[in-house]
């Protein structure tokens, strides 16, 4: 076994003497044809024989109360198996914590949280039982409002404590310029295409689950512990995930319902939950206040940076969505004051939704460093690489790689970013105020443990294994291409088996470290390999080269086939963070640059053309590297303009919980995307050297639009998102 | 009740609530068409009725009997791949997958209503409807890909249209709008 935390800087020599040539090419998925053909099995899908439907009756109110639950009618419905309201280890609210509260609590912490589970024959069944569940509650007055409620400045959950470095209000007092403005944004729902589902099955006292989930190994422990039964008693499948984008990275109430479930009835069961059901059973992102202040010296060199906000939670939730992370290392600046207040709230769960922290907290920093530029008279570009730090400004920890610069030429270069801008509300294409803007992009780098197997065959093949899950992010395809470019196979002789608890433990997908984990489990499983087909070859590792299944040494060349005897090899990789991981920061980096329209009559935004340029360390695959980065810009797009999910104060609802309402961005939001690299390996982040991709794209990129808008028509918005109605009354005279 | 389904002949009785799309995927074992939303919304579960997409969870089963329906199991099979399935796994055109199915059942659908001249809301008039871009993402917005594929998703579709690739558009800063 190659067990290997990052405690140095590493570039396994395997990696670096790769001689296929695939890795980082922009290869078609090789789970493509199984996607596009509708073969690609899913949660909901291919369910055991006997398979019973369920479905889940929440809370009629918002707060207060359960005084009894009456299913008699329900039960009377022909097709109905089971209702199930007592069983002791049923959550209410979700699971995502492993502190989650029990259904034999009668309080309601938020409106919708599951009670009872009726089990039917068919969905329509078990849909039309549902609605006769009564639920007798208690109503009583609900903390429905954010806004409204008392902000605790130090709450003590989450992972990023309050910052403050050298006195922000004196370094404000003293700075030739400033700014001090406030900039919110809504809740946002993952709102992954594929509803939260699980279908799960017993074999005696064993269960296994078939799940819509990111993180199988952990929601593994977590599904054993709220069944009370051993882990070793539970296997978790997923093999193909539709989305996730943070929803799915714990366990939904919706797992534990079914494992229940199936247990009290005998049979397998499946429950997906409907659309509008996802909005109160799947945790959200929290709406958020920030103020930002940022004071400079006549030249534009920043002297304070305070992020400051508030972000709500219920009674039951421990997340904390850390708005002021991302700025953390973005800019210089001797004084610095980074906080997040909470409230709490009788309202689901707030979670992490793709990039938590940054998402949400660039809007604010990078509309900031647009306003402060044009109170300093500089270009927005010019001011940010004046205030590029050269090591991280807040821990002091020098940069393992930070190519923003480089993000910021290449970026200004293709995109045709002029020395100066033209004047808000200057630039007219027939009814059409137009603008350009730009914003930096920035995501913490995180690498965590993970483990994989790689078996080598003697039809000369390998085999990949671990429990990792490919969400759309690649993972597949990714983990095939470090396999291959070390062991000289082309992309057609590797297969990966992902999505299966009974494979070697591994990052699971989540915070962007999936792939960069996971392949570096691979990339030192290969190495073991390696190191044995070395000794068979009387040559040592770094003399080895490998190409197109032959294996050549101190001018011998044999085929990978004869060296293994018949018999097939096997490598094990482990790595996770060390003492490199903790001496340096770490992050990607990139640049957003974007042209709107607005028309002046209507105030109707549109996209014309955007263009990144990321910094994300090695790239495994430029394709799906790039599909990931333009499907964060389209998110951060839709931030701007659209996602809004409305929390109606006085009862606790969400106004808009489908698609119909809460608007994601469709395929005309959307113009032509370009994503661009700026390549540096990065030893330092993990042994394959890439950074987090997937939440790159989504950091700044609302801001870029939410800028070019106030260069097209001179208003500011700060109240994301930018609707029409928002920006008409101040437009220009048409 | 009987209906064709990808070629091939099925009878069965349903409940009457059951929706075409539950046919297939719970009566029928057909999952590749995906339910996202349940109501019309995402276009996860769109399927050729007599050659027309539609969004098989918003019409019942029972009111399709006798009818012609094509799947995605229909359009083409892995090894066996559909100009319009190549394309997109060419051109990335999906991320996680789930809405790909529907995405590509309606491009297919969408090619032959553009190629009868039917017009859209981005076309310039009721008799003017040249595809292109535009046109492709207006009549394709009935389809949500989540993971937000859509130029991907929509440079396949110009592949299959014989549309080529689409030129960069950039356009030096100072001359915006000019």
């Amino acid at each position: 076994m190659s067990d290997v935390m990052m405690d140095d800087p590493l570039r396994p020599s395997g990696l670096a003497q790769g001689q296929q040539q695939i890795l980082g090419r922009p290869l078609d998925r090789i789970d493509g044809p199984a996607k596009v053909a509708g073969a690609a099995i899913y949660a909901f899908e291919h369910a055991p024989d006997r398979v019973a439907v369920a479905a889940i009756v929440g809370t009629p109110v918002g707060a207060g109360r359960i005084i009894r639950i009456d299913t008699r009618a329900a039960e009377a419905i022909h097709g109905v198996v089971a209702v199930i309201t007592d069983d002791p280890r049923m959550p209410a609210g979700q699971a995502n914590s492993r502190a989650m509260p029990a259904f034999q609590t009668d309080t309601i912490f938020h409106y919708g949280q599951p009670v009872a589970i009726v089990v039917a024959e068919t969905q329509a069944i078990a849909n039309e039982a549902a609605r006769l569940v009564h639920v007798e509650v208690e109503a009583a007055p609900g903390r429905f409002d954010p806004r409204a409620q008392p902000v605790e400045a130090k709450p003590g959950i989450g992972f990023l404590p309050p910052i403050e470095i050298g006195d922000v209000d004196s370094a404000m007092a003293d700075a030739a310029v400033t700014l001090d403005a406030t900039y919110t944004t809504p809740v946002h729902f993952p709102a992954a295409l594929e509803p939260h589902a699980t279908t799960a099955w017993w074999d005696g006292d064993a269960v296994t689950l078939r799940i819509s989930n990111q993180v199988i190994g952990a929601a593994r422990n977590t599904i054993a512990q709220a069944l009370k039964v051993d882990k070793d008693k539970v296997r978790v499948l997923a093999p193909y995930v539709g989305g996730g984008f943070g929803g799915k990275t714990g366990v939904g109430a919706e797992a534990i319902l079914a494992a229940i479930a199936a247990q009290h009835v005998g049979r397998p069961v499946k429950i997906a939950l409907p659309r509008r059901q996802t909005a109160y059973m799947v945790h959200h992102r929290s709406d958020t206040v920030q103020r930002i202040r940022i004071g400079c010296d006549a030249a534009g060199h920043i002297a304070a940076m305070a992020h400051e906000s508030v972000v709500a939670q219920n009674d039951q939730g421990q997340f904390l969505e850390p708005v002021p992370f991302g700025t953390l290392p973005l800019y210089a600046g001797k004084a610095r004051r980074f906080t997040t207040g909470l409230v709490r709230v009788d309202l689901p769960e707030t979670g992490a939704v793709r990039a938590p922290g940054e998402a949400v907290g660039t809007f604010a920093v990078e509309c900031g460093m647009d306003e402060m530029a044009e109170r300093l008279g500089l270009n927005p570009l010019a001011f940010r690489r004046l205030n590029e730090p050269t090591v991280d400004p807040t821990s002091g920890k020098p940069f393992s790689t930070r190519r923003m610069l480089d993000c910021y030429d290449e970026g200004a270069r293709r995109f045709g970013w002029p020395d100066v801008l033209p004047d808000p509300a200057s630039v007219r294409d027939g009814e059409w105020l137009v603008g350009i803007g730009m914003a930096a992009a920035l995501r913490g780098n995180f690498t965590v443990k993970a483990e994989a197997r790689v078996h080598v065959t003697p039809d000369g093949r390998a085999m990949v294994e671990c429990d990792m899950t490919d969400i759309g992010t690649g993972t597949y395809t990714v983990l095939a291409q470090v396999a291959g470019e070390m062991l000289g196979l082309p992309i057609g002789r590797v297969d990966v088996r992902l999505g299966d608890t009974d494979l070697p433990p591994s990052a699971g997908s989540g915070g962007s470290f999936g792939a960069g984990s996971a392949g570096s489990a691979v990339a030192l499983a290969c190495e073991d390999i390696l190191a044995e087909l070395a000794r068979r070859m009387n040559a040592s590792p770094e003399e080895l080269r490998l190409k197109d299944g032959c294996v050549m040494a101190g001018g011998r060349q044999v085929p990978l086939a004869d060296l293994l005897r018949g018999e097939p090899l096997t490598g094990y990789g482990k790595t996770g963070p060390g003492k490199e991981s903790q001496r340096t920061s770490q992050a990607s980096h990139g640049v957003h640059f974007c042209e709107v329209a607005v028309n002046a009559v209507t105030g109707e935004v549109r996209v014309r053309r955007m263009l990144g340029v990321f910094d994300i360390g090695r790239v495994l695959n430029a394709k799906t590297a790039r599909s990931q980065l333009i499907g964060g810009m389209a998110w951060g797009i839709a931030y701007a303009l659209s996602e809004d999910a409305v929390v109606d104060t006085r009862t606790g609802t969400f106004v808009n919980p489908d698609f119909g309402e809460y608007h994601v961005a469709v395929s005309a939001d959307i113009p032509a995307l370009e994503a661009h690299f700026i390549e540096e390996i990065d030893d330092s982040a993990n042994p394959v050297g890439a950074k987090g991709v997937g939440e790159l794209g989504i950091s700044g990129a609302g801001a870029a639009v939410v800028n070019a808008i106030y260069n097209a028509t001179g208003v500011r918005v700060r109240a994301m998102p930018v609707t029409l109605d928002k920006l008409l009354a101040d437009l220009p005279p048409i | 009740m009987q209906w064709t389904i990808n070629g091939q002949r099925y009878v069965a009785e349903v409940d009457v609530r059951t929706s075409l799309l539950d046919l297939a995927r719970e009566h029928l074992g057909l999952t590749g068409s995906k339910k996202g939303c349940d109501h019309g919304q995402c276009g996860a579960c769109t399927m050729l009725v007599n050659g027309r997409r539609v969004n098989s969870c918003l019409t019942l089963a029972v009111m399709h009997d006798g009818d012609e329906i094509m799947t995605i199991e229909g359009l083409g099979q892995v090894g066996n791949l559909h100009a319009m399935q190549s394309a997109f796994v060419k051109h990335d055109g999906y991320q996680c997958g789930y809405c790909t199915p529907g995405q590509i059942c309606s491009a297919v659908g969408m090619l032959d209503e553009a190629k009868k001249g039917w017009a859209s809301h981005a076309s310039a008039s009721l008799t003017d409807a040249e595809l292109n871009d535009a046109e492709i993402s207006e009549r394709m917005s009935g389809n949500i890909c989540r993971c937000a594929a859509y130029p991907n998703i929509v440079d396949a579709i110009r592949e299959v249209a014989g549309l080529g690739d689409r030129e960069p558009v950039l356009v030096a800063a100072g001359e915006v709008g000019a």
